[in-house]
């Protein structure tokens, strides 16, 4: 079973936390830290699997983690998950929300969290694997799309004009989150 | 064109975001979610009704903010009135905040259900998915009282569209694990096994899921899954399926499914069928020959599905261990990826060896991998995968490499990471204890790891090469030598100190024949790290000391002097203060023979499980320990303990199993005090553990006889007596053998002791170890078998004849019926004395040896005066107590010849066995001994006081006691003149 799905960034800020177990949001928090301290420390190119920390439950679980660009994809399993499919599932997800939001970046995820989690439902539920097929989670995501423009569009025409993009501080194009991932790893400041 | 685009989110909630992350500061972040929180606020009160589209910017923007590690505590109700929105985005957005933000606490489910319930039934595939969503993400028993009926019914239904299958199987699973006893799979059972071969391969990967986990709980049912999944799996791994297409990832048919269908066959033994059984060995080898063919991708992807479906299948085949040339197949695949550039497959591979380690097909396949596996622990740059190689050594040992892999890994700990250190001593200490062979190599790895990660070597590790140095009589000596040796070292780790300290007092004389390590030299290097020293280690050194004055006479006048320092005796610790005074005094007073009695050393431990191992299982979690192992570790561990006797189990019975030991009296003057053990909690079993931690700070096991009973030891004592589940005091069988001829005789020997040989015969050895208090008493009988044939319907009984009835209160435990040969078993006895008395209770004891019923009574020596308090008083004092008890009935007088030599020590240390206070210039006579106390029953206490004479040219003795009762004063004087 998948116990949690933590996303953050190289800085530790979190962009995406889902819990499949209860824990106060106080523990969430510690959980989110904790995990940010045991991951970020470990060199590239170490393996992707190293035991969880003690305030999920310790070596009854593992953590398998991804790092991609700017964002660490970190998903907290029990013993019944194979460490490689995880792996390969946190590939599916990065690169379903890569076709997605067309070149997927970390500001993507901070404006469209809804969206992200949404996603990320097709894919798991209630801790278990739901759908592993990409193009199904994208048909998924894309009918759900429709039906939100559909109703925002009938909305929205009445107030004001739909022009609105993501604002990007840099002006450049953003590099995704894919095109980096073999990228060596530079801190910066975001 | 993408999925999501981006160009049609909520204005308010992109700008809001902006400007959190435009703050500069933590503070004006807090400013600015503050304020947007009091926006918020006021938007959800406000008069005005909110649209729908506000109300979904708002709640987004409190996810925002909870993400950001914010409370967030209103805006449910908001959050819940959008469930019943008929637009998708509001309602969406309206479970969303529910499923992030709602625990299965919430006073709200019940809204939340009534609107879960309308989505379920309105037929429209989106809803129903939100809803089972819903349900799946906050799993509370409510939900399950609601919903737990109908959800079988949606993911059976022929209509239900594939999508609401695969929620509904997830959301089922869910509430089977939340609340299993109002999931009622009965009916549904069939149907939910045949969704393994549904058309759509998302629903069996959803189902595949929930059948695993119901497998697990209800084998039987669902045993049908077995073939089912074989097939499928058949289908995939041979590519017959057409129905592949979207679940080919990076050219690699359905990985994910695949894993899960290995993983649920995990759940049963192989099956038994012949043609399934030789299907799924066909798929098994196909997944390990795919393994050698050239990759179809240069991806990491690739390569990862691929090796994914390895591994499962691996562990199959370890699981089935049945299949020795799968066996050795998948150690051989395992074998490769140890040596893969890949560090997940290195990983990997170390991880699923240590399991096929256990195999016996493939035991010794695993060990051709030693070399490999130690230069992994030395070289591989990642921890966790340093932890494996570790993990998997430990599971590779066995005799015939165990010195070799104890060396590696303790080299290895000397740069190891502070992360795995206590487990690798763990480790190191159980191997080089289970595959010892030689004790000296044994001692030697021991002493290695106190030096290497002494901080890291916890009490069990110590404690355990203690006992192993005390049970084994051949190491005994090279332990010394080797102890005195790392002691030299300038700065040697505090457990150093101690295991030093302990084996030196104990076998410090194995050595001292040679002048470079004779008494004061070990003496001196003992004290030279004295003040280093934590309180609980000085305390050891102290009885350490004690034990020298003992082993070394030389040694008295240079030991006592640091006893009696002000740093020892007055030191501000208690613990250290009152050892120093007690022992000085102990040194002073009592005779040779006395000290060699109460120093003797240590009896041998009697054979447990193995404290580290029990310390490792706890650290591991179950599991980690297989039960072969724990048991070849206590069949190991008896072997090397020298086999002493086998029934370990009793927590109470500690040094009672042994029966190696060839007196009894020396096994109870080791025991500690026996209701501290009884007080003990039953920890994990481990015997070290018990053995000393009841001695609380002060950690080392000697001596604790010599000091008080705790406040503990009372209170049991005191309950005793209201023991239901005794025999009645009065209950005599009427067949009881009368008493011995010589149980008098017995008796006498145990008015000035409580501990010793009580009787002995050809069969039979009692031992009795006995404490009192006030008026309350605890005897320990020692029942010794000292034939080779077991004792069987062995019972005792003791009673107290006529009025002693009501003069004492005897409880005596049950004792086991069944003494093997060459064991020992124990019986306690509350004692509580209600008046004074003369007579002494009766023990009858009746066991068939070989067929013959051997019954015999003997007097337990519980006599008046173990009830003594002492009362130390001056001679003034004295004079006119005396003078006060001068009525002639209270007064006792015997004229005696001496029976034993009339020395002046003995009879000091025979008085105070009596238990009064010998007091000194009182009499004006130096010769005679004047000795004062108060005899607690609990009717009344009774004042006595005793002045004995001795006269050495006629060899008599004149003894009287006055007593505020004539009976005492009576007895007291019948007893005592029995003991000179």
């Amino acid at each position: 079973m998948i116990k949690a799905i933590l996303i953050f960034n190289n800085h530790g800020k979190p962009r995406l936390s889902k819990f499949y177990e209860h824990y106060t949001e106080d523990t969430e928090q510690q959980i989110i830290r904790e995990t940010f301290h045991l991951v970020s420390k470990r060199d590239e190119n170490v393996c992707n699997f190293l035991e969880g920390g003690l305030l999920i439950g310790g070596s009854d679980n593992k953590l398998i983690y991804r790092h991609y660009a700017t964002l660490y994809f970190v998903f907290c399993v029990d013993s019944s998950e194979s460490e490689l499919g995880i792996l390969d599932l946190i590939q599916v997800f990065v690169e379903t929300l890569d076709k997605c939001f067309e070149n997927v970046c970390e500001l993507d995820l901070i404006f469209h969290m809804d969206k992200v989690h949404n996603i990320l439902a097709e894919m798991v539920m209630g801790g278990m694997v739901l759908e592993t097929n990409m193009s199904e989670i994208i048909t998924q995501a894309e009918a759900q799309s429709k039906m939100e423009k559909s109703e925002i569009c009938a909305f929205l025409s009445l107030c004001r004009p739909l022009s609105f993009s993501v604002p990007d501080r840099t002006g450049r194009r953003r590099p995704g989150l894919l095109e980096l991932q073999h990228a060596p790893y530079r801190p910066s400041r975001t | 064109m993408p999925a999501v685009s981006k160009g049609d989110g909520m204005r308010g909630l992109a700008v809001f975001i902006s400007d959190i992350r435009n703050c500069k500061s933590k503070e004006a972040e807090i400013k600015r979610i503050n304020k947007e929180l009091a926006n918020i606020r006021s938007k959800f009160k406000g008069d005005k009704a909110l649209d729908g589209y506000s109300k979904k910017k708002y709640v987004c923007k409190l996810l925002f903010i909870f993400l950001l590690g914010h409370d967030i505590d209103f805006g449910h109700m908001e959050a819940v009135n959008l469930l019943s929105s008929n637009k998708y985005t509001e309602k969406q957005i309206g479970y969303l905040f529910i499923s992030v933000l709602v625990n299965s606490n919430s006073e709200l489910i019940r809204l939340i259900n009534n609107a879960i319930k309308n989505d379920l039934s309105s037929r429209n595939p989106t809803f129903m998915c939100l809803a089972l969503h819903c349900i799946a993400n906050v799993g509370s028993r409510e939900m399950a009282e609601a919903f737990a009926g109908e959800i079988p019914r949606i993911l059976v239904a022929g209509d239900t569209m594939d999508s609401v299958k695969q929620s509904a199987a997830l959301c089922l699973l869910r509430l089977y694990k939340t609340s299993p006893d109002l999931v009622l799979m009965g009916e549904w059972t069939s149907r939910v096994v045949h969704l393994l071969n549904d058309q759509h391969m998302g629903v069996v990967t959803a189902a595949i899921s929930l059948i695993t986990c119901l497998s697990q709980k209800n084998p039987d049912e669902f045993k049908t899954c077995v073939s089912l999944a074989v097939s499928r799996l058949s289908r995939i791994v041979s590519s017959a399926s057409t129905d592949l297409q979207d679940y080919t990832y990076y050219f690699v048919p359905a990985p994910w499914l695949s894993c899960k269908l290995l993983r649920l066959l995990q759940c049963y033994p192989p099956p038994e069928d012949g043609a399934v059984k030789g299907r799924l060995v066909e798929c098994l080898e196909t997944i390990l020959n795919k393994a050698q063919e050239p990759p179809k991708s240069k991806k990491v992807q690739h390569s990862n599905a691929k090796n994914a479906i390895l591994f499962e299948a691996i562990s199959l085949i370890i699981h089935y261990d049945s299949e020795p040339n799968l066996l050795v197949r998948a150690c051989n695949q395992l074998g490769q990826f140890l040596q893969h550039r890949e560090t997940n497959l290195r990983y990997l591979a170390l991880e699923s060896m240590c399991t096929l380690a256990s195999s016996e097909f493939s035991h010794e396949a695993v060990k051709t991998h030693i070399e490999t596996v130690i230069n992994a622990l030395k070289t591989e740059r990642d921890v966790s995968v340093r932890q494996r190689a570790a993990d998997l050594l430990y599971a590779m040992c066995d005799r015939s490499n165990a010195k070799q892999i104890v060396a590696e890994m303790l080299s290895y700990l000397e740069t190891a990471d502070y992360s795995i250190r206590e487990e690798m001593v763990l480790k190191v200490a159980i191997l080089a204890e289970k595959y010892a062979v030689d004790y000296s190599w044994y001692v030697d790895t021991i002493l290695n790891l106190i030096r290497i990660a002494g901080d890291y070597v916890s009490e069990e590790v110590w404690y355990r090469v203690i006992q192993i140095v005390i049970n084994r009589d051949d190491v005994q000596g090279y332990a010394a030598k080797t102890v005195f040796e790392a002691l030299q070292a300038p700065a040697c780790h505090e457990n150093m100190v101690k295991v030093g300290g302990y084996i030196l007092g104990e076998f410090g004389n194995l050595i001292a024949g040679d002048p470079r390590s004779s008494p004061l030299v070990q003496f001196n290097l003992l004290h030279s790290k004295f003040h280093l020293c934590s309180v609980p280690t000085r305390a050891l050194l102290l009885s350490a000391y004690i034990k020298f004055i003992n082993l070394f006479p030389e040694t008295k006048s240079t030991i006592q002097e640091v006893l009696r320092s002000d740093s020892q005796i007055r030191n501000s610790d208690v613990e250290l203060q009152q050892r120093a005074v007690e022992y000085l005094k102990l040194s002073s007073i009592a005779s040779t023979d006395v000290l060699a009695t109460v120093l003797e050393e240590m009896p041998p431990f009697p054979e447990r499980e193995s404290s580290i191992l029990a310390k490792l299982k706890k650290k591991k979690g179950p599991g980690a320990v297989s039960v072969n192992e724990l048991e070849e570790g206590k069949r190991e561990g008896g072997e090397l303990n020298g086999g002493g006797g086998e029934r370990g189990g009793d927590n109470s019975t500690i040094a009672a199993s042994n029966a190696s030991t060839p007196s009894p009296s020396a096994d109870l003057l080791g025991l500690r005090t026996g209701p501290q053990v009884s007080a003990a909690p039953p920890s994990a079993g481990s015997l070290l553990v018990d053995v000393f931690s009841e001695a609380g700070v002060n950690d080392d096991g000697f001596l604790r006889d010599l000091e008080p009973p705790t406040e503990s030891s009372d209170s049991l004592l005191a309950e005793g007596p209201g023991d239901s589940d005794s025999a009645p005091p009065s209950a005599v069988s009427e067949d009881a053998a009368p008493p011995l001829p010589e149980s008098n005789e017995l008796l006498n020997k145990f008015v000035c002791k409580n501990n010793g040989v009580l009787f002995e015969n050809q069969l039979l050895q009692i031992g009795i170890k006995s404490e009192y208090r006030q008026n309350l008493g605890r005897m320990y009988l020692f029942y010794g078998n000292k034939t080779s044939v077991q004792f069987v319907t062995f019972t005792t009984t003791v009673s107290c004849p006529g009025e002693l009835q009501s003069q004492l209160n005897v409880q005596a435990k049950p004792v086991e019926p069944l003494i093997e040969g060459g064991a020992q078993v124990q019986q306690v006895i509350n004692i509580e004395c209600l008046g004074d008395f003369c007579e002494a209770p009766l023990l009858n004891i009746k066991f068939r040896y070989g067929g013959a019923l051997q019954n015999l009574s003997l007097k337990l020596p519980v006599t008046i005066n173990k009830f003594f308090q002492p009362t130390e008083m001056a001679s003034h004092d004295f004079f006119q107590r005396w003078k006060q008890l001068s009525q002639p009935q209270q007064e006792a007088q015997k004229i005696f010849k001496a029976s034993h030599a009339m020395d002046t020590e003995v009879i000091k240390a025979k008085l105070l066995g009596l238990g009064m206070a010998l007091l000194e210039n009182v009499d004006p006579n130096p010769e005679n001994f004047v000795c004062a106390g108060v005899i607690q029953t609990k009717a009344q206490q009774v004042g006595s006081l005793l002045r004995l004479e001795p006269n050495a040219q006629a060899q008599m003795y004149r003894l009287t006691l006055r007593s505020s009762k004539d009976t005492v004063s009576k007895r007291l004087c019948e007893l005592l003149a029995e003991q000179f």
